[in-house]
């Protein structure tokens, strides 16, 4: 399956990361990362960066890491339907302190407008 | 969102009553509202495991029990109200530490006990137990479409912050 993950540098973003590496291995899935400037994380897009370069250091597959400007929702959707993926896999949101889910703003407007699969991995 | 990044409204809101409190519900039903006592955890989180699922919300309260029990040990870390009809408790308000000077509300009223008023009288008293308790900024965040809570918040005085995804947030200072 062609999969394109999209990494923005929040937390769930990095346990998507972990997921879907673990499933690509596993699958053998053909996988593309996307990492997009996401406004509400912190970690600048060089961070993120280093940290799926180490990510990737420790699996065995072929990766293409790509650096995605403009805006990270359509520039991802943009991908995705140009290139003919089958997925987009997105973190799965952040808990608050009481534990309510609140999802990304990328991962609202992706889901609302892609047509392509939307996976949204969770911490369990 | 850190609450660095929240604003809060300079005024403050309340006066609110302190618990404990008694009222007899619009179903004729003696309901009193006590602040969280060692030992009211089993209670609590019996009505959490008899919460209709499709009251949940954002993922709370969680599904499976031994996940209840995990998340009713973090709320009772913060400063709790709960709503007693006898021994069964008809509905729980939390205030949770947000790290950051801030308190994260939520509110819960188990199906049987809805629609009767004791939302309202609930809340008043959690924000009561707060601010007795040297709490000033309060935040929550609500499902947009949720217009029975968005109105139970308004009416205390929550302000909505940030209405630009799926949840809004409001805010309150009390």
């Amino acid at each position: 399956m062609k999969v394109l993950l999209g990494i923005g540098g929040s937390d769930d973003s990095f346990t998507a990361l972990e997921e879907t590496l673990e499933r690509a291995t596993a699958a053998g899935d053909d996988l593309t990362i996307g990492i997009v400037e996401n406004p509400e994380s912190e970690r600048t897009p060089e961070e993120v960066r280093n940290r799926v370069d180490e990510e990737l250091a420790d699996v065995e597959l072929g990766v293409d890491v790509r650096t995605l400007s403009g805006d990270p929702g359509s520039e991802l959707l943009d991908v995705a339907e140009r290139e003919g993926f089958d997925q987009i896999v997105l973190g799965g949101g952040q808990r608050s302190p009481m534990g309510k889910i609140k999802l990304g703003h990328i991962a609202e407007f992706v889901l609302l407008n892609s047509h392509v699969t939307v996976k949204l991995v969770r911490e369990s | 969102m850190n609450s660095d990044d929240r604003s809060f409204p300079e005024k403050r809101a309340g006066p609110f009553p302190e618990p404990p409190l008694s009222f007899t519900d619009r179903e004729g039903r003696d309901v009193e509202v006590r602040a969280y006592e060692e030992g009211d955890e089993e209670a609590l989180v019996e009505m959490y495991v008899d919460f209709d699922p499709a009251d949940r919300a954002q993922g709370i309260p969680p599904a499976l029990e031994s996940r209840v029990h995990d998340w009713v040990d973090t709320l009772v870390e913060g400063l709790n109200v709960i709503a007693w009809h006898g021994d069964e408790v008809a509905g729980h308000a939390t205030l949770v530490p947000d790290g950051d000077e801030a308190w994260e509300l939520a509110i819960f009223v188990h199906q049987t006990y809805q629609r009767a008023g004791i939302g309202s009288k609930l809340i008043r008293a959690l924000l009561g137990h707060g601010k007795d308790n040297g709490i000033e900024k309060v935040w929550l965040t609500v499902e947009r479409w949720n217009r029975a809570a968005v109105s139970l918040y308004e009416d205390v005085g929550f302000e909505t912050a940030s209405s630009e995804s799926f949840e809004l947030e409001m805010v309150l200072r009390i």
